[in-house]
């Protein structure tokens, strides 16, 4: 049987799920951000299968059916500023509190 | 074999290295073997791209994700831990109640995505181009030009922001 799009789609929403549950699970504020890039990388998965297997519609030719390869790029780059600013969040955090728990970090908690 | 049987064989085993190494960044008792297999994680989803003809973004994957936010992030891991003890990656109180949310929101993905019936093109390459990386580009400077800039300001903004955040006072 060969690959088509639902195998892809299903492995993008297993990993979806593998990076949800280490954002909602773990207690270590980089192994969360480290759940975070598994999620935006099965998004990235899904849309560049959709961009591959999906028809051209007439509308679109001028994009070439690449519309997907150009948001996963645009998701790359808002993920690599997203990295950044939280790790110099994390940084300053741990100067004020010496710890990256996030149960240290409860002043917003209702 | 005929190229839809390797094609298969490469998904199946990329996407075993996949989810067993998800699984070790978010289960390995020390967290710097987290990141690590979050390295693997990283390069197995470039092969993917390249199994989807998406060769650009498979490069983009590479120099971007396992070069420099990998860097990133073992930089931090540096930076804020004294030790790398095995209890340096520890689960919350919650752990269970997020298994169930993973698992009933993963189970309810998965079962609409099978039963999905997408109109599939029957082209070689996306959309019938060759060029792909040459596609993109004029893409990228004509389409999606405003879009492009503005994701430019965004890494500016972030560097600068990152900076003073991170900054001794």
């Amino acid at each position: 049987m060969p690959i088509s799009l639902t195998h892809y789609l299903i492995l993008s929403a297993v990993i979806f799920s593998i990076g949800l549950f280490g954002a909602l699970a773990k207690r270590n504020v980089v192994v969360i951000l480290m759940s975070i890039e598994l999620m935006f990388n099965a998004v990235n998965v899904a849309l560049i299968a959709f961009s591959r297997y999906l028809p051209v519609p007439p509308a679109d030719a001028a994009q070439q059916g690449l519309n997907g390869q150009v948001f996963a790029l645009f998701i790359i780059a808002v993920a690599a500023a997203e990295a950044a600013v939280a790790l110099a969040i994390i940084l300053a955090i741990y100067r004020e509190r010496r710890s990256v728990s996030v149960e240290d970090v409860n002043l917003m908690k209702w | 074999m005929t190229t839809d049987n390797w094609a298969a064989l490469v998904f199946y085993v990329i996407s075993i290295c996949l989810i067993v190494s998800a699984l070790g960044v978010v289960l390995l008792p020390r967290i710097v073997h987290s990141a690590l297999a979050l390295v693997l994680f990283f390069f197995m989803i470039a092969g993917i791209y390249i199994l989807l003809q998406a060769d650009f973004i498979a490069a983009t994957q590479v120099i971007i994700y396992v070069g420099a936010i990998t860097v990133l992030f073992l930089f931090a891991i540096m930076l804020t831990h004294r030790s790398y003890a095995p209890d340096s990656n520890p689960g919350n109180s919650q752990w269970m109640a997020a298994v169930v949310v993973a698992v009933v929101i993963g189970g309810i993905l998965v079962g609409v995505l099978s039963q999905a019936r997408f109109q599939i093109t029957s082209a070689i390459t996306p959309g019938g181009v060759a060029d792909v990386t040459a596609a993109l580009g004029k893409l990228l400077m004509g389409p999606y030009l405003v879009p492009f800039e503005i994701a430019g300001m965004l890494l500016l903004a972030a560097m600068i922001g990152a900076i003073v955040i991170a900054r001794e006072t």
